[in-house]
């Protein structure tokens, strides 16, 4: 299958160890076809990027539950793009209000996951949006 | 088989959300080996299955303690006094991430964290703003905190001694229950080995220091929450009070001397019948484990004395209306298992922190289960029905089919270090994502009954100038404190964590010289290096 190829790094931001949603959704990656790197917990943006870098991510999927997200997703995606890997898809979820999702998306995060989304409409929207890097999406 | 055509049933499987399978019907024959005085006793009798006192409810009622903490501490302050105003009869402290952590709010790490989740703790002077003007020898404080709890205790200690509060006149928990930080909550600093060796200290300490003070409360909620079933909670809770009971023992302690002050935390989550099983076979099983493992012989050593909080994970962000019924069903099946204190979730918690409004309703809904409902009249009203005398057993019997388990893997410690209890909460929580996926589980809102377009709620925001004016304030402290002292303190600190002295003295010492709760852990971390968890998933 198609998404056999897609490398996808899922990563927890932050300081809080809230992983059950991550983990969930990871395994369902995986179940996908997807391949799936999991950093496990208290990753600093820098940890996150670097590991997507190493490991030729063409995804990184970030996780908070801690209230940080206005200010770690966009410095992930930032850092990214310092780093020339600025086509990496970046998505995310966890407890992040509805009126906070626009600027997400206007600082360069693909879409945010809230809080009831099904796995199905997860693993759906990565299938949709993310190509190996170089080939148009 | 009756004559008589049975009808079709909705479903070819009934379950509990844990996803035991639940019979048709429920009998006397679910109940024949059933022995009352043996397996369930009067209430305030043991093995105490029917409640820990005799009257219950009908002599006190439990304490609403109402989980709150945000942004600075002048900001929970009020929304302390808030509730104190509006009947809470008791405090519970919800501590920002950096804190959870042991680090200082000018910690790189510490970015966007602030004051986010709960309350920025740095120095003795935060806690000392956080608790002005509560009257700390009447009213109980309950605190979540675990990896630093020796430092937060200490700064209670302090804070009260310095507002012309005796220590001996304090009364409140700190959770200190590590064992399920490395299994479900996930906030650490050194390895579970010298974690273990902390909380010995602080046993130790509390014993000696505070006969009013729960230096564990041995929380199942966090596991729950993770994933877990009501089994598996059951289960790791108690094989985790079993593990510090062993630490206590072995640091010399008569068992007697400190397991009545041990006090545990439970979820209560969605299926009723499950909950109040759980909660009743739960003290059925430590009562015994008490007396027979452990030969405690105070009949206070064997009740299992308990706080609850509802489910956060069975809260929706869809049509968050509704979870004001969700933490109503819940919080009745806590007040039905028995209860000693309670906190009710407030239904815009999906979202952000809960707003006044919110916070009131939820406080609400205890009060009218006290005062309207009439649940309150007579103990364990629930005792002897056949239905949920056989799920108390079955309760017992899973949870005591993993706790030997644990045995055999060498105790709770070794079975963490082995990532045992970790996998089977991930492996149970995607099982039940499979199960909402495929509608064998109907969450009301979320994958039945969906609207399409919802109007926003409003929700509490946090300040970002929290963070700014938390990082002047913990540098300003640093910068007119006693230099000389503080170091000193520091210093005797290190001695103690590297030899085998009661870490909790020198703490208390270096939290009066204004040493910070980050330099305080940052000793900790030089000493016995940072926990790692294998990813797991």
């Amino acid at each position: 299958m198609d998404g056999a190829r897609i490398r996808i790094v899922m990563a927890k931001p932050g300081l809080d160890g809230h992983d059950r949603g991550a983990k969930v959704v990871a395994r369902a990656l995986r179940d996908a076809g997807f391949e799936v790197i999991y950093t496990g917990l208290h990753q600093t943006p820098e940890m996150v990027v670097t590991a997507a870098v190493q490991e030729d991510a063409d995804a990184v999927g970030l996780s908070i539950l801690s209230g940080a997200h206005m200010t770690l997703f966009p410095r992930v995606v930032q850092l990214l793009r310092e780093k020339g890997a600025g086509d990496v898809v970046v998505f995310g979820g966890g407890i992040i209000p509805e009126e906070d999702v626009a600027p997400l998306k206007a600082a360069g995060v693909a879409e945010v996951f809230t809080p009831g989304t099904s796995l199905e409409t997860i693993v759906r929207w990565v299938r949709d949006h993310v190509r190996p890097r170089g080939v148009r999406a | 088989m009756s004559d008589h055509q049975q009808p079709k049933e909705r479903r070819e499987r009934f379950s509990t959300i844990s996803d035991l399978e639940i019979d048709p019907l429920y009998g006397p024959a679910d109940v024949a080996g059933l022995d009352y005085t043996r397996d369930l006793g009067d209430p305030g009798q043991y093995p105490y299955t029917r409640g820990i006192h005799p009257t219950m409810y009908r002599s006190r009622l439990w304490t609403m303690r109402q989980f709150a903490g945000f942004g600075s501490a002048e900001d929970s302050n009020r929304r302390f006094h808030y509730l104190l105003e509006h009947g809470t009869t008791g405090l519970s402290v919800a501590f920002d991430m950096p804190t959870l952590m042991g680090y200082d709010s000018d910690h790189a790490r510490s970015l966007g964290e602030v004051g986010r989740e709960g309350v920025a703790v740095d120095t003795v002077e935060d806690v000392k703003v956080l608790f002005a003007g509560v009257p700390l020898d009447r009213v109980t404080t309950s605190m979540t905190i675990n990896a630093p709890a020796n430092v937060l205790l200490a700064m209670y200690v302090v804070a009260a001694e310095e507002a012309g509060f005796r220590r001996g006149d304090l009364g409140g928990t700190t959770q200190t229950d590590m064992l399920k930080e490395f299994i479900a909550q996930k906030e650490w600093i050194v390895p579970p080995a010298p974690s273990m060796r902390f909380i010995q200290d602080m046993l130790v300490f509390g014993t000696r220091e505070l006969p009013r003070w729960n230096v564990i409360s041995i929380s199942g909620y966090h596991i729950r929450e993770a994933g877990a079933t009501a089994s598996q909670e059951l289960a790791f809770t108690l094989a985790d009070g079993i593990a510090y009971v062993q630490a206590g023992i072995e640091a010399g302690m008569d068992v007697d001397a400190f397991a009545p002050r041990l006090s545990f935390f439970f979820d209560c989550h969605n299926d009723f019948f499950e909950e109040i099983a759980k909660f009743r076979a739960a003290r059925r099983m430590w009562a015994r484990i008490m007396r027979e493992r452990f030969g405690a012989k105070e009949p206070r050593s064997w009740w299992l004395r308990f706080h609850t909080q509802t489910a956060g994970v069975s809260l929706t962000a869809q049509q968050p209306m509704s979870n004001v019924v969700r933490v109503a069903v819940q919080a009745l099946a806590a007040v039905l298992g028995g209860t000693q204190s309670l906190h009710t979730n407030s239904m815009d918690e999906t979202y952000a922190l809960p707003t006044e409004e919110a916070v009131r309703v939820a406080l609400r809904t205890q009060q009218i289960i006290a005062h309207e409902s009439g649940v309150v009249n007579t103990p364990d009203p629930l005792g002897g029905a056949y239905f949920v005398e056989a799920l108390t057993d079955r309760m017992e019997a899973e949870a005591g089919a993993y706790i030997k388990k644990i045995d055999e893997l060498g105790g709770m410690v070794r079975a963490v270090e082995l990532g045992f209890p970790q996998r089977e909460i991930a492996e149970a929580s995607f099982r039940f994502q499979q199960a909402v996926e495929r509608k064998e589980k109907v969450i009301v809102g979320v994958n039945e009954f969906v609207v399409p377009e919802e109007a926003p709620i409003s929700t509490l925001r946090i300040d970002p100038e929290v963070e700014r004016s938390q990082i002047a304030r913990v540098r300003r402290v640093r910068a007119e404190r006693d230099e000389g002292r503080a170091g000193r303190a520091l210093d005797a600190l290190k001695r103690a964590v590297e030899s085998k002295d009661n870490t909790m003295y020198p703490i208390v010492e270096a939290v009066r010289a204004r040493v910070s709760l980050g330099e305080i852990c940052d000793v900790y971390r030089a000493v016995y290096g940072e926990y790692r968890e294998p990813a797991i998933i």
